[in-house]
């Protein structure tokens, strides 16, 4: 049961994420959920009874699963974080779970205003958009997805709560992906930036809306039934054998090319846009796991006697110390 | 005290400039007496810094096995310009200069009652060898020589160790004797050799080793099965990371696929490791994170997290002179009251306190097993002296036999068979509740979370549901008390006055004892192994009149400690505290429990 505000966006999200792991089929025990602190971490409550939750400390979600999928790479990760908790708090720890390429999808519930500590400007909030007092915001926003693609991320999308045919299908390459998937999605706050002047409206988000790249999911075996424009779609297989199919709603945008994207993200943001979908894919990349060489067999159940080198090689190991 | 230099029982004190390839001459220095079979024990001197500042390398030679700092400089190779009148000064009395003689001291560089042997060190090198880094580096070996003919070193030792560090460079073998043969051929030809206290060969250091803590705690690390590592680099805890990927390298690497069974994360801060430490060990993996004072503060944090929530996790605190930044390359003993309560709101954690490497190496797998038996953070408190300098140790076993202790953990067929899990309930009366291991089972499934929870593990802001949780964890604390390591004694009824110490300072209340014991002053003395405080320390306490509470830090912590978990009175614990950065030595704890003896005889 949620406890957050009626209408709250970042229902909508969980409500996508459930529906996402029932339609691809993830054992829920197999799922782990975890967040950090403020409105936003609280929704792993609220769905997926049956997976293991972390709701760890503030802006610490990234060390937490970056220790758990080294011990045991073969579940599902999935983060649930906002924006302060993300680009505030959280900021050195996000950018470093971009940079180790961690294998999780990374869901921020970017609403500009800090909920739960009652209207609190966030780092998201746009230069100019007005808190509900009235007040300004001075300070220019960080945009997650221009700084996964700085800092050579392999996964950025950008999504509303309020387009759940964009979003499901995103949290479904997200999870198929094999790296750091972010997805910030825009999740307005009801409460304290659902007003006039608020550039995290409903109102606002839905007038400036601009989808770019629309990402369907396909499963591994399954056929690309859809049928496309010739030179507007194209396929991305993933590792296990499924396939995102980007279709591009913007002609000119390719969630390809690493500098073009963030050069026409920029532009959007300039524009007082919302570019929205999956903005950049890069299914090359290896994740943590791959850089340090870990085994199948996951660390938290490997048996002792492949660990421990035993008593002979102890003795052998001494004399240099001698 | 003994005051005066013996056979087998001196210190040699090398003052350098870090940067200069001394390490490994005074290294050899050090294994030539270990070899030759006389106990020994190095304590490195060095700065914050890479090069070019000054740096200081002791060896006691103790016969009889002494493991503290001798307080005392019998000979000292001043090869340090710079810090030449400081070193001039600590020269005991009848002792030994040595210098380099290619510039003639000044003459106020002078003392009556000591003797000073100039070798022209850089004169020789730079005629034998050619280019200007080994004319610098041979210098350094060429004291070792010198050192060797003065102090009669075994040539033969010497040699084997050269050919054994250098088993694949021959020419440098050559080069490093050659060096040594300078040193000792100068001062046999010009110098009364050997001096009136020698190095006789004995058979006191068979079936040991040198090793420093640093490395004996990584060796603990890999044996207890510890499968993830996160950290951030600080001095002085950096070895312990180095060594463990050093022997996973070796011992971890699957022969057939190649693949590492270990995780070595290197982490953006000390905040991140923590937090990494803590999902895996939520996850089931054996994990820890070795750092220091400043890295324990930034910890906090997780370490609250850890110790409300039950998740097992090792950290190693191997500690330096605080507070802030403090002196990163000096020991101290000062991390024990913040590590004790780390972290906002009631906590308490248990901590361990390794005296030597030795324990280092047992203890490191002992806090795996207490972690996983406690479902909590356990912190292992080394300190600078034990991690980075090389003690003498009785040769490590193993126990082939030994299976980590993963505590109360079910697994699928227990979870199978249950109707219902829940995660804080303490079914055992131990105050100890189940965990489940995340990907397991289904009904394994439960929300771990910093809030407040109840005992089922749901979100709670129920006053009573509340309590019961925090209770329990008290609770637990007292289970604790039948796990942690018991504590070390020396007790004989017919001494009323005690001596608490714990960690490095072991070695000096040993010796202090037995100083004190020839003086007529009879002393029982107590090892604190493990917070909580066992019922032996209690015990301890309330048999002796004065206690003296021994520890390396300026605000007696250990003494605070026992103050608020006892029923001690204030009026008997007596705290004797040495804090300068500099390992203490016996002299400090001699001269004041003797003064007081006197003192209370007097009265």
């Amino acid at each position: 049961m949620s406890t957050l505000c009626a209408g709250c966006g970042h229902d909508s999200v969980t409500g996508a994420l459930v529906q996402a792991a029932f339609e691809l089929d993830i054992p829920p025990h197999r799922m782990a959920k975890l967040s950090g602190i403020g409105c936003s971490s609280k929704t792993p409550a609220y769905f997926l009874r049956q997976s293991h939750g972390f709701n760890s400390v503030h802006g610490r979600m990234p060390s937490v699963a970056t220790g758990a999928n080294a011990a045991n790479g073969s579940l599902s990760y999935v983060g649930v974080s906002g924006d302060g908790d993300t680009l505030s708090i959280g900021m050195g720890q996000f950018t470093h779970a971009v940079r180790r390429n961690l294998n999780m999808l990374y869901i921020i519930e970017n609403n500009g205003v800090y909920g739960l500590t009652k209207g609190q400007f966030s780092a998201s909030a746009d230069l100019g958009s007005k808190a509900k007092k009235g007040d300004a915001n001075q300070q220019p926003p960080i945009d997650p997805c221009q700084v996964v693609l700085a800092l050579g991320g392999s996964f950025a999308a950008r999504s509303f709560s309020g387009d759940k045919q964009q979003l499901v299908p995103l949290i479904k390459a997200g999870l198929a992906h094999r790296g750091f998937a972010v997805i910030d999605v825009i999740s307005p706050c009801v409460t304290f930036n659902d007003h006039e002047g608020s550039t995290k409206s409903y109102k606002f988000t839905r007038d400036h809306y601009h989808p770019a790249i629309h990402a369907d999911y396909v499963p591994p075996s399954q056929e690309i039934l859809a049928e496309y424009d010739e030179g507007s779609a194209m396929p991305v297989e993933l590792h296990d054998g499924s396939k995102i199919v980007l279709r591009k709603i913007d002609e000119y945008y390719d969630p390809t090319d690493r500098s073009a994207a963030l050069t026409q993200i920029q532009q959007a943001q300039t524009d007082g846009e919302i570019i929205t979908g999956l903005l950049y894919i890069d299914e090359s990349k290896p994740e943590m796991q791959e850089i340090n060489r870990m085994p199948s067999v996951p660390l938290a159940t490997m048996s002792y006697e492949k660990l421990c080198p035993g008593n002979d090689k102890l003795q052998a190991l001494q004399d240099r110390f001698r | 005290m003994s005051t005066r230099p013996g056979n087998n029982d001196f210190t040699v004190k090398i003052a350098n400039v870090n940067g200069t390839g001394s390490a490994s001459a005074n290294a050899l220095l050090m294994k030539t007496f270990f070899r030759m079979g006389i106990p020994v024990v190095g304590k490195n001197y060095f700065p914050s810094n890479i090069q070019g500042l000054p740096t200081w390398y002791e060896i006691r030679v103790s016969g009889e096995g002494y493991l503290a700092r001798s307080g005392r400089v019998d000979v000292m190779v001043a090869m340090n310009a710079e810090t030449y009148q400081k070193d001039l000064e600590e020269v005991a009395p009848g002792g030994y200069l040595i210098y380099d003689s290619t510039w003639p001291r000044a003459k106020t560089l002078h003392r009556d009652d000591i003797s000073v042997i100039g070798i022209p060190l850089a004169k020789m090198c730079n005629e034998h060898f050619d280019t200007a880094r080994s004319r610098v580096l041979m210098k350094n070996v060429a004291y070792v020589g010198a050192i060797a003919g003065l102090l009669d070193l075994d040539l033969d030792v010497i040699r084997d160790s050269l050919r054994q560090t250098f088993a694949a460079k021959a020419h440098l073998a050559d080069a490093n004797q050659q060096a040594i043969e300078l040193g000792y051929n100068y001062v046999r030809e010009n110098y009364q050799c050997p001096l009136p206290f020698q190095a006789i060969a004995d058979n006191k250091t068979s079936d040991h080793v040198m090793i420093d803590g640093n490395t004996a705690t990584a060796l603990g690390c890999l044996y207890a099965g510890a499968t993830v590592g996160a950290w951030y680099p600080i001095t002085p805890s950096t070895s312990v990371m180095d060594a463990f990927k050093g022997f996973c390298e070796k011992y971890r690497v699957d022969p057939d696929t190649g693949e590492n069974n270990y995780a070595i994360i290197q982490a953006e801060d000390e905040l991140a490791a923590a937090g990494m430490v803590l999902g895996a060990g939520w996850s089931g993996a054996r994990a820890f994170t070795p750092t220091s004072g400043p890295g324990i503060s930034l910890m906090n944090e997780f370490l609250g997290y850890g110790y409300f929530t039950e998740i097992p996790a090792v950290f190693i605190d191997v500690q330096r002179c605080g507070p802030s930044t403090g002196m990163p390359t000096r020991t101290q003993q000062a991390d024990v009251m913040s590590c004790a309560y780390a972290s906002h709101g009631d906590t308490r954690h248990v901590l361990l306190f390794p005296a030597n490497p030795e324990e280092c190496f047992y203890m490191a797998v002992q806090a795996f097993d207490l972690a996983e038996q406690l479902q909590t953070p356990v912190i292992m408190l080394t300190d600078l002296d034990i991690g980075m300098n090389d003690w003498m140790a009785a040769d490590f076993k193993w126990d082939d036999a030994y299976k980590p202790s993963r505590g109360k953990v079910l697994g699928e067929k227990e979870l199978q068979e249950i109707e219902q899990f829940h995660r804080y309930l303490d079914s055992d009366g131990d105050a100890i509740p189940y965990r489940t291991l995340p990907g397991v089972h289904p009904k394994g499934a439960y929300f771990t979370r910093g809030s407040g929870h109840n005992m089922y593990g749901a979100y709670t802001e129920d006053a009573g549901e509340y309590q019961e949780i925090v209770d329990r964890l008290r609770r637990k604390w007292e289970t604790a008390k039948c796990y942690v390591p018991q504590v070390e004694q020396e007790y004989s009824e017919q001494y009323r006055t005690g001596i608490i110490a714990y960690g490095s300072s072991d070695g000096a209340v040993r010796e202090a004892r037995d100083q004190l014991h020839k003086a007529g002053v009879g002393t029982n003395y107590l090892r604190v192994k493990a917070f909580p405080f066992t019922d032996d320390v209690q015990e301890f306490l309330d048999a002796h009149d004065r206690i003296y509470v021994v520890e390396q830090n300026r605000d007696a912590q250990l003494h605070n400690l026992l103050l608020l978990e006892t029923r001690v009175s204030q009026e008997k614990l007596i705290p004797i505290l040495h804090y300068n950065g500099l390992p203490i030595n016996a002299a400090v704890i001699t001269d004041r429990i003797s003064q007081e003896v006197d003192k209370v005889v007097a009265a």
